[in-house]
């Protein structure tokens, strides 16, 4: 217990108040508060104990109305997730100590906040409000990207997140309407009388912020356009809370194998053309949350555990990755691949952590990815599920390319284009500040920690483990599939093959609704305008009408307004005097 | 021995100091005594108020004679707050006037004017401290004849005042007839004047006499405080009365008519009669059109006195509509306006009186870009208008929060729904009128000459009373709770638990 917190405190809430405060403090200030508060949040998590699965510990129960509000329910699954996400607080508040602005510092907490509250909800209400806040606090962070078009991204993103949250709210809805339970259980979208369209709903809902395929352009769309502070915070939280969601309302739900299975794959052909890495890296975010997906989808205790672990895991190199492409950016202004290379000669630490990174989301073995990965892979075998395992062999063989090897080579080693005698004897850039090496080097630290040491993860899995990544069979399987992977790499780029990097735009399904699309929806806008403004029009000329009938009458001069003579108005006094009287008399 | 003699000295300080003020010479000195009279009445009302809310209502036996054959004076919460209200209001508005009144007065009338001033106030005070049924009258009479005098003084401006004080006086004649008649015929029922003897007396007994003089003294009150349709002689009155006599009038003396009503109809009748619902059908039906009505003309007016006369209009038809619905809420909300209306129409006319001395017309198109030129006033006439409207943190909006909840919590004929949608759509109108004026005020560009520079003499109270409307807008629990208690002694009275609380 902290001495001087009340008992249930939500650790949601200290984030999203110390937050807040934040807004008053300098950059520092700023710093100090995030570190307490999250350190605080922590601390008051673990005070309240946790249950094992299916034996929860809630907090604050209230009934309103009788619907039951569980604020705070903790157990293994809620609180492996709530337990990255205090972990990611703190790497953003420590990698944005000198770079995030007000906006970014204060909203990033009150964003890490919502996405613990939402972890840590127990009914479906206070998921929803966790789920809205976490739309709302996020869109500042994309905006405070600056520019027009981070603008614009940032509606685009608000419009589709807040969707999100409406049609889970209508799905919370329909579900209590018919009895349903309020507590946030396990939904069963295929049941006897065919597909549930409640459960469906809300699986909408979740699969719209896990980015199931064709809904997630709005990930590619928003992440780069934020700062590069802006863009790690960005990458832990909301697909995150989603993925948990999912793991909570749709464990075991068939059609979520095929679904991952597919967000695996497409996301490779898109990230091994795509320029920007920060857009290569959203889209492995995308390919990552496929095999999450597809874990949840099997439902095994061993594709839970693998579905956990692989979000803890890679929130920490997913941030990592993005802390390298963000302190490149700093230090260079830009993050496209043909304008970048040769930065290791100067920038030596970001180099290396982001290389820790990139063999960490490749699932190098003695590396976080290769514990969790391997995990998923086992777990579609022991089902016999040949289809996916075949699917997810590849996608890891894709990420590879994309994360592990195009990253950092593009980056920092490829062309030179840094030397001073290319750039009139302007100086290489600098290393990226202290803070933020702190930050990556924490982040690196926990991607070999749990590499090396996996039990460190497996004690925090939802169901209990005797799983062992390394053995003979696993490691065998992945250096060879790495391996192999690496040849191909370095055959494509001998022989010119490997898609060069050019500056391109590419068109993702999100054309269809940014062009038609939008055409659709102005003109129903234009539609609107216009019956409104017939309704308008009508009513104006009916209001104008009876107002000038009123003013008609009351004006000076009107009927009702004339000055009287003295005597007439004496009359009115004897008229009120005989009602009065009459009343008077008769009652 | 002061403090014995609480009821009494706030009404015969101000009587005694008339004469005396008239002996003074024509200048500052008198509106400075007039003043130094108001200050001592308020801090005297302040402790009678005091007194009250301590220990219960207090009596005065007049020359030591003993109740029911003597006058006593007798104050009871309710008539605590309107004195108080009606001292604080001449302590503001006699300041006020010394300035104004050298634009605005035949210089030569200075004393009298004041001394006029002094005799209403004592009038006014005097109503509501006496217990006595004809003393009613006898001050009511007092401080009107001395009111159509200070609005006849407005001639030196506009010779309309001459009319307006005429029509004024046939009219305040016949109310107070009316209310004199009333009055004698309970008193060939009875052979009583003193009113909780008379509502002993009245007990049981229901004639034909009791129910005309019921019927004279309800339209004779009415006309007093100016309910629709008897409240013709108010607009002309207050548009062409000098600018500080309609700020105290507005404020005060329809006010105290609604005491008086009040007292006749809940202290001397109460519900033992059948028909005093009578009463209450003509709040709630004249009430609602006056509302409405005046709240229309206004809308129209081209004069910003008049507009505001006309709105005073549609302000007593919230009180009266508190006071149909015949409960503890209702009349405490009637008090509550009473106390708020009393202070934002204050407000307002202060403000007037202050463009009226810097440019010399009240009229809409006097106000033209006033926001540049006078910022203080207008302000001050900003906040005023808020109150008006029924702003939040300002006092109107607490009034219209009472008055709704009120309406919400008795049971009456229309349903409560139907009332506060027509409070509210009554509040819009008003939000037409005073947006009109501020409109002109802010949005236009100034034209014709520069203001007068307005003396601190005059800005001083002003500002006080605007302050005053947010102070009451904030701190609102004092007023309202005092209201509440006022308003169950005035019933407990009138339901029969004893007739002497």
């Amino acid at each position: 217990m902290i001495p001087f917190l009340p008992a249930e405190t939500n650790p949601a809430i200290i984030l999203m108040v110390a937050g807040v405060l934040m807004v008053f403090f300098g950059p520092r200030g700023r710093g100090i508060i995030g570190v307490i508060a999250v350190a605080l949040g922590f601390l008051q998590m673990y005070s309240l104990g946790v249950g094992p699965m299916g034996d929860a510990q809630m907090y604050g129960i209230t009934e309103v109305a009788g619907y039951e509000f569980i604020p705070l329910r903790l157990d293994k699954l809620s609180v492996v997730f709530a337990t990255i996400f205090h972990i990611a607080a703190l790497v953003n508040v420590i990698y944005g100590w000198q770079g995030a602005t007000k906006v970014e510092a204060s909203m990033g907490i009150v964003y890490a906040g919502s996405a613990i509250g939402g972890a840590l909800a127990g009914d479906l209400l206070t998921l929803f409000v966790f789920w809205e806040i976490a739309a709302i606090s996020s869109v500042f962070i994309i905006w405070a990207g600056g520019g027009h078009a981070a603008f614009k991204a940032g509606m685009r993103y608000l419009v589709i997140q807040v969707m999100s949250g409406l049609l889970l709210l209508a799905g919370i809805a329909l579900h209590l309407v018919r009895g349903g339970s309020s507590e946030f259980g396990a939904f069963k979208l295929v049941g006897e009388a065919g597909v549930d369209p409640v459960a469906a709903l809300i699986l909408f809902a979740f699969g719209i912020k896990a980015c199931f395929p064709i809904l997630h352009t709005w990930l590619q769309d928003s992440y780069p356009k934020a700062s590069g502070v802006g863009a790690v915070m960005l990458s832990a939280f909301t697909t995150k809370l989603a993925i948990y969601a999912l793991a909570r309302g749709f464990a075991g739900t068939d059609i979520l194998i095929p679904i991952g299975a597919t967000m695996t794959v497409f996301p490779v052909f898109f990230a091994l053309i795509e320029n920007d890495l920060r857009k290569v890296l959203a889209y492995s975010l995308n390919n990552q949350l496929g095999f999450m997906v597809c874990a949840i989808g099997i439902g095994t205790p061993l594709a839970i555990n693998g579905a956990a672990a692989h979000a803890f895991v890679h929130i920490t190199y997913k941030a990592l990755l993005f802390m390298g492409m963000g302190a490149v950016l700093l230090r260079t202004g830009t993050t496209k691949a043909t304008d970048l290379g040769g930065l290791h000669k100067s920038m030596p630490w970001t180099t290396a952590f982001t290389i820790v990174g990139a063999m960490s989301i490749s699932a190098f073995p003695l590396f976080s990815g290769f514990v969790a990965k391997s995990m998923i892979t086992l777990a579609a075998a022991e089902e016999h599920m040949l289809l996916a395992w075949l699917v997810l062999l590849f996608a890891s063989a894709g990420v590879l390319e994309h994360s592990g090897i195009k990253i950092p080579y593009f980056a920092f080693f490829a062309h030179d284009r840094f030397a001073p005698s290319l750039r009139n004897g302007a100086p290489r850039p600098k290393e990226a500040p202290l803070s933020m090496l702190i930050a990556m080097g924490l982040a690196a630290f926990l991607c070999l920690l749990v590499g090396f040491y996996p039990p460190v993860l497996y004690g925090l899995l939802p169901y209990e483990t005797d799983y062992h990544a390394y053995t003979l069979e696993h490691v065998a399987t992945q250096m060879q599939l790495l391996m192999f992977a690496i040849f191909a790499f370095m055959l494509l780029v001998r022989f010119k093959l490997y898609p060069p990097e050019v500056r391109s735009v590419n068109l993702d399904v999100d054309w269809f609704w940014r062009v038609p699309g939008r055409k659709a929806l102005m003109a129903a806008v234009q539609m609107t305008a216009d019956v409104w403004h017939a309704i308008w029009a009508a009513l104006r000329d009916i209001t104008g009408q009876v107002l000038s009938g009123i003013g008609a009458v009351h004006r000076p001069g009107g009927l009702l307004a004339r000055y009287w003579t003295v005597g007439y108005t004496a009359l009115t006094t004897a008229a009120v005097l005989a009602v009065a009287l009459l009343l008077a008399f008769l009652s | 021995m002061l403090l014995d003699d609480l009821p009494v000295l706030p009404v015969i300080l101000p009587l005694v100091a008339a004469p005396v003020c008239l002996l003074l010479p024509n200048n500052r000195l008198a509106g400075s005594f007039a003043t130094l009279v108001a200050w001592i009445a308020l801090v005297l009302s302040a402790m009678l108020l005091h007194t009250v809310a301590v220990v219960g209502p207090v009596e005065y036996a007049l020359g030591g004679w003993a109740s029911p054959l003597g006058i006593i004076y007798r104050v009871d919460l309710a008539g605590a707050i309107v004195m108080t209200l009606v001292a604080l209001m001449a302590s503001v508005t006699f300041p006020y006037a010394i300035e104004s009144a050298r634009e605005e007065i035949v210089p030569s009338q200075t004393s009298a004017f004041f001394a006029m001033f002094l005799i209403v106030f004592a009038g006014l005070m005097g109503v509501v401290a006496t217990g006595d049924a004809f003393n009613v009258f006898v001050f009511l009479e007092i401080s009107s004849l001395s009111t159509y005098t200070l609005v006849a003084m407005g001639a030196k401006r506009d010779r309309r005042a001459l009319t307006a004080a005429f029509t004024y006086l046939v009219l305040g004649t016949i109310g107070a007839t009316f209310f004199v008649i009333g009055l004698g015929l309970l008193y060939q029922v009875t052979g009583t004047l003193n009113m909780i003897d008379l509502h002993d007396r009245l007990a049981g007994v229901d004639n034909k006499v009791v129910r005309a003089g019921y019927a004279f003294i309800l339209t004779g009150l009415g006309l007093k405080l100016a309910m629709f349709p008897l409240h013709r002689w108010l607009p002309a009155a207050y548009t062409y009365a000098p600018s500080p006599v309609t700020a105290f009038l507005a404020s005060t003396s329809t006010k105290v008519a609604i005491y008086a009503m009040l007292r006749f109809l809940f202290t001397v009748f109460g519900f033992n009669f059948g028909f005093i619902d009578v009463a209450f059908t003509f709040f709630l039906i004249l009430g609602l059109i006056g509302m409405f009505y005046a709240s229309l003309i206004a809308i129209f007016r081209e004069d910003v006195k008049m507009i505001l006369a006309y709105s005073s209009v549609a302000q007593i038809g919230y009180m009266l509509l508190g006071i149909s619905f015949a409960t503890v809420d209702g009349v405490a909300a009637a008090l509550v306006h009473v106390v708020n209306h009393a202070v934002m129409k204050t407000t307002l006319f202060l403000a007037v009186g202050a463009v009226f001395y810097a440019l010399g017309s009240h009229r809409l198109s006097a106000y033209r870009g006033l926001g540049k030129r006078m910022p203080v006033t207008t302000a001050v006439f900003l906040i005023g208008g808020l109150s008006l409207i029924g702003v939040p943190l300002t006092g109107g909006f607490i009034s219209k929060w009472v008055l709704v909840a009120a309406a919400f919590n008795s049971v009456l004929a229309v349903p409560s729904l139907v009332i506060v949608l027509m409070i509210v759509a009554s509040s819009l109108l008003a939000v037409a009128y005073i947006g009109r004026i501020a409109w002109t005020m802010l949005l236009e560009e100034p034209v014709g000459r520069q203001p007068k520079p307005v003396p601190m003499m005059m800005v001083v109270p002003m500002v006080l009373m605007a302050a005053l409307t947010i102070y009451l807008g904030i701190d609102a629990a004092t007023l309202v709770s005092l209201c509440r208690q006022a308003a169950e002694t005035l019933l407990s009275t009138g339901l029969g638990f004893g007739g002497t609380s």
